[in-house]
């Protein structure tokens, strides 16, 4: 996203901000309700582009972790506990499941590592669907409630928007600051050239875990805000297509990006209402679309604004270079 | 001069093909070994086994005496011990700078400092040195995918040595580098052995410049030992003209 003037760039983005908070306060419950799950379903995307789109490894899980997440909060939002206690909770949880599922990662790659991810996210659609002394299996958990923040009952929609934006906001100031640490360019690195990496010192294999566990720990945090937002949680949302779903924000956004993430899960969040008015043909409509815009720019819609950023600085570069060689022949 | 590297009887087979076949030798603190052979006799094998890469078969690998066989090749490079590779190995999406900085992070701190630390205005001006030294000044914010492929085969050297390391082990550095560019390649090859007291291992094909630049050279011929000596006593070794220099 370089290449725009900095003041244009903070410009936009306070005009997003402001956006987000105020346009809002007119929507009904149902235009809340999609905007929360579009912030709710951003952080999940965020997590897997930590994983998929920075440190290269490809996972088919992300929307178990989302469910461990909604079970973890579910479960003890429901017993009495505050959602803050069940959030740490589901990072926790989620964390630590993501680091054993990185595992598998420091030895197979690429559609191989899909696949044991894969199996590990039907696994955990079988323990959300059959441990019902836990989950309440396919019934489900009903009556979740909605925290209170600071005093502030979060019941009605625009509240609970509010808490799901805020979330946003805190997750994505840690992503930017983990993907321009040290980290962030250890992570590149596994992606772009691992052997590279080792032999400048990076472990790999300890990079490899921590994406999977952070990126883990992020579906984590979204599968806590999902529980109270729907209020009501049962295995059917947390099945493979999640996973999927969130697999195409990340590469529809566009995998590696920082922005991708919030563009992709707009696009799955929202287009499907925009597209209502086609009825039956709204998910051919949607294949179509994204079929055509992977063949058109496989690094998806930031992609095609990279390519041209990257074009124009080239250009600007080469002018200046022209510019910089007609003075020396001038000046011989 | 006390060894840094001692390695003996490295063996490594792929199936029922011996590419390293029992190879010992030492490496002396602040020489520059030179390593040549025939394509295919083991030499980036060998390097591979030493560096992690690979597992030997058999054999061991010692760093100041100490036994470094079955250390990873980050672990190592934690060590003090850095390499190249034969193909070029930089991360083109990443400028001169940014891949200087990448190549010079996992030495500074820890995991938790990297993190949540802002480390970078160190290795900045460490980047920033190695790029004046390698005079790639005007590069420094170009992708180094877009350099030319003597300038990238500068920059992969120069992350070689941004940790500051000990040993280190060039894999045909001089490969498709043009002449003038070789000339300053070897100036700061020579420059960084004096300076820094860095020890090195040259895989190279071009003679003259393992000549020159290498105070012993290692032939190797179908995963052993040929000989070993200074250059002009190898370059006289009938066993060698035979195996590799020709007549």
């Amino acid at each position: 996203m370089s290449g725009f003037a900095k003041p244009l760039k903070i410009a936009l983005g306070l005009i997003v901000i402001v956006g987000l908070i105020v346009i809002p306060m007119n929507f009904n419950r149902y235009g809340l309700f999609i905007l929360s799950q579009w912030a709710v379903m951003s952080i999940a995307a965020m997590g897997l582009n930590l994983t998929l789109g920075y440190a290269g490894q490809v996972s088919l899980a992300q929307g178990a972790f989302v469910g461990i997440g909604a079970y973890a909060a579910a479960i003890m939002t429901t017993h009495g506990w505050p959602l803050p206690a069940a959030i740490l909770v589901a990072i926790a949880l989620s964390f630590a499941v993501g680091w054993v599922l990185g595992y598998p990662a420091l030895r197979v790659q690429h559609h191989y590592l899909a696949f044991v991810t894969l199996a590990f996210s039907t696994l955990a659609f079988l323990v959300f669907r059959n441990e019902s002394w836990l989950t309440g299996g396919i019934y489900g958990i009903s009556n979740i409630p909605r925290p209170h923040v600071f005093g502030f009952a979060t019941n009605k929609p625009l509240p609970f928007y509010y808490v799901c934006l805020g979330s946003l906001a805190i997750v994505s100031l840690a992503v930017w600051w983990l993907i321009r640490s040290p980290w962030g360019r250890a992570f590149m690195a596994l992606r772009e050239n691992p052997l590279r990496a080792q032999s400048l010192g990076i472990d790999t294999r300890r990079y490899t875990l921590m994406a999977f566990a952070i990126g883990s720990a992020l579906g984590g945090v979204a599968g806590a805000l999902y529980a109270p937002l729907t209020q009501y949680i049962d295995p059917v949302p947390f099945n493979l297509s999640l996973s999927l779903d969130l697999l195409m924000m990340v590469i529809v956004g566009g995998a590696g990006f920082y922005f991708g993430p919030f563009l992709g899960a707009m696009i799955a969040v929202l287009l499907p209402e925009w597209l209502r008015f086609t009825e039956g043909y709204y998910l051919m409509l949607y294949a179509i679309a994204v079929m055509l815009l992977l063949i058109w720019s496989p690094t998806g819609i930031l992609g095609i604004l990279d390519r041209y950023l990257a074009e124009r600085r080239t250009k600007a570069a080469s002018a200046l270079r022209a510019v910089a060689k007609s003075r020396l022949e001038t000046a011989q | 001069m006390s060894a840094v590297l001692e390695v003996s009887d490295i063996k490594k087979s792929f199936g029922g093909i011996h590419a390293v076949n029992g190879v010992s030798f030492d490496v002396r603190e602040g020489e520059i070994l030179g390593l040549i052979g025939p394509n295919g006799c083991g030499k980036s094998t060998l390097f591979n086994c030493i560096l992690g890469q690979l597992t030997p078969s058999g054999g061991e690998v010692k760093l100041d005496g100490k036994l470094v066989t079955g250390l990873r090749p980050s672990e190592l490079n934690k060590l003090g011990v850095s390499r190249t590779f034969q193909l070029l190995q930089v991360f083109p999406k990443l400028s001169v700078r940014e891949n200087l900085i990448l190549a010079g992070q996992e030495h500074q701190g820890n995991m938790a400092s990297r993190l949540v630390g802002r480390s970078d205005a160190g290795l900045t001006d460490a980047a920033n040195q190695m790029i004046g030294f390698f005079k790639l000044d005007h590069l420094a914010d170009e992708p180094a995918g877009g350099l030319s492929y003597g300038q990238q085969k500068l920059l992969d050297a120069a992350m070689a040595f941004m940790g500051g390391p000990r040993l280190v082990l060039l894999d045909e550095p001089a490969g498709g580098v043009n002449p003038s560019m070789l000339a300053d390649l070897k100036d700061r090859l020579v420059a960084i052995n004096r300076e820094k007291n860095a020890t090195f291992v040259v895989i190279e094909h071009n003679m003259e410049f393992v000549m020159s630049l290498c105070s012993r050279v290692m032939v190797m011929a179908e995963g052993r030992v040929l000989a070993m000596g200074r250059p002009d006593e190898v370059r006289k070794n009938p066993a060698v003209i035979e195996a590799y220099l020709g007549h």
